[in-house]
């Protein structure tokens, strides 16, 4: 069981919500009990490739190559930091 | 008059999707509380949309854009196409949260419904103590409630719990939050019971005191630190004793779309009364018409209709001047100025009668019953 935020650890969306693609807002959206909270899109970007299989270190790696080999660790692990603190992914 | 305003001064309104939508399935309850929201005379909107009605409302609202869904009522679980009309909503893509009393759920339900993709349940309790719960309820339901929420958490759904605070439970606030904890609820929502339908009819005996209020929210924000990361607790001022309104439904016509069980379509669950309306029925309509062209979802958007002292005011983007059926309740006209803002020339007569009913509470003066919700009643009512 992995706890921290690391390259290794392994981010999976919590049981207590819903990740998802609105079209009629042209965007990703977290969904919970009676709310809902619109993703900007880098947010999005990353919270698409959480899986439960894909290490935080291969999602930096595969949006850097999507975004042209640009250094997005610092924002990465900014976006997961905020996202554990809300309770939207869980780590292993 | 409320009829004279144009909307010509919004040319710009931008409407926007109407993102959750409130489908109130039923007014059928087997419980009686008597700060229920449903109108007081919903003996006459007996008539309930067919299945075939719900699933293409869902389909509808949608397509628009509709994210959030609430199964509601009276009691949804009354309906028996709930499971298809959840089914329904999952597939389309909806977070479906179901609004329930408890009553008439059992295990099998809550499975099924799962299987069906239901993603949240709300249970309404009525106080933390079997006694009161059962006085309010006006029924036996409290044990079974507490098996019901058990049973909730233990098919994994995230689960709210929803109490409803007047002058008869405001002081159990530490007590209940005890019993959220111990039940492992998610969220505890401390409803203060907003004086609409049943409410309104009832608010000499429900209205709390000031010194209630204080002490409640004072409870709940230790319990609110106290379980930080653990449960989210809302606790909300009844807005009677604020000095600026709520933004009601975050403005009308904005992101709420209720749908009644007769088939109204509402901008919010309370709008029916208001006088001068025809809302649409989506018997007739289709969502995209009634929201975008129904000229009743037109009529309080943006900020066009408002008059003085909201429309040169520079908290209306922040309140919309509150809340329109409260501002025809308390004033006669739905387009001043929530009494409830301290620059409504109506706020002072709002502060008197809610020191009268305090006054009038803790000097025993004879109370008169409360009147319990049900459908007896409300045919009597409406034929008073």
């Amino acid at each position: 069981m992995n706890t921290e935020l690391n390259n290794e650890a392994v981010p999976s969306i919590s049981q207590q919500f819903r990740f998802q693609w609105e079209e009629v807002q042209k965007g990703y959206v977290i969904l919970y009990p009676e709310g809902m909270v619109k993703l900007s899109g880098s947010a999005g970007e990353i919270l698409r490739r959480v899986d439960g299989k894909t290490s935080i270190g291969s999602i930096i790696n595969d949006l850097e190559q999507q975004f042209d080999g640009v250094d997005l660790k610092d924002d990465v692990y900014k976006f997961f930091e905020v996202a554990m603190e809300n309770g939207w992914i869980t780590l292993t | 008059m409320a009829g004279s305003h144009s909307h010509k001064q919004d040319e710009d309104l931008k409407i926007t999707p109407p993102l959750w939508l409130l489908a109130e399935l039923t007014y059928k309850c087997p419980l009686q509380c008597p700060y229920c929201s449903n109108p007081v005379d919903m003996a006459k909107y007996s008539n309930e949309l067919s299945t075939e009605d719900w699933l293409r409302v869902l389909r509808e609202a949608r397509e628009l854009g509709a994210t959030q869904l609430g199964l509601s009522g009276g009691e949804p679980l009354t309906r028996p196409d709930l499971d298809i009309i959840i089914k329904e909503a999952r597939d389309l893509g909806f977070y479906t949260n179901l609004i329930t009393s408890g009553v008439g759920m059992d295990e099998e339900k809550i499975k099924s419904f799962k299987e069906a993709g239901l993603d949240h349940i709300q249970v309404s309790f009525q106080a933390s103590s079997e006694e009161l719960n059962n006085f309010i309820a006006g029924t036996d339901a409290f044990q079974h409630k507490l098996e019901m929420a058990k049973l909730v958490k233990k098919y994994g759904y995230p689960m709210v719990l929803c109490f409803v605070l007047h002058r008869h439970n405001e002081d159990q606030v530490a007590e209940i939050l005890d019993l959220a904890i111990a039940l492992e609820a998610d969220y505890v929502e401390l409803a203060t019971t907003q004086y609409y339908g049943w409410a309104m009819h009832n608010k000499e005996q429900l209205l709390p005191t000031r010194e209630q209020i204080e002490r409640a929210e004072k409870i709940a924000h230790e319990y609110q630190e106290k379980m930080k990361g653990k449960m989210r607790i809302f606790y909300v001022v009844p807005d009677y004793f604020e000095d600026r309104p709520k933004p009601c439904m975050n403005g009308w016509g904005n992101i709420f779309l209720t749908i009644a069980p007769d088939g109204t379509a509402l901008p919010c669950h309370s709008a029916r009364q208001l006088p001068g309306m025809e809302f649409p029925n989506v018997r007739d309509y289709s969502i995209e018409h009634i929201w975008y062209g129904s000229s009743d979802f037109n009529k309080f958007r943006g900020y066009g209709w408002m008059k003085e002292p909201c429309r040169s005011c520079d908290e209306k983007e922040k309140d919309f001047g509150g809340c329109r059926c409260q501002a025809y309740m308390l004033t006669g006209d739905p387009a001043n100025t929530d009494p409830v803002c301290s620059k409504s020339p109506n706020h002072q007569a709002l502060l008197d009668d809610v020191a009268r009913i305090e006054s009038d509470f803790l000097n025993h003066v004879e109370q008169k019953p409360l009147v319990f919700r049900n459908m007896r009643k409300s045919k009597e009512l409406v034929n008073d």
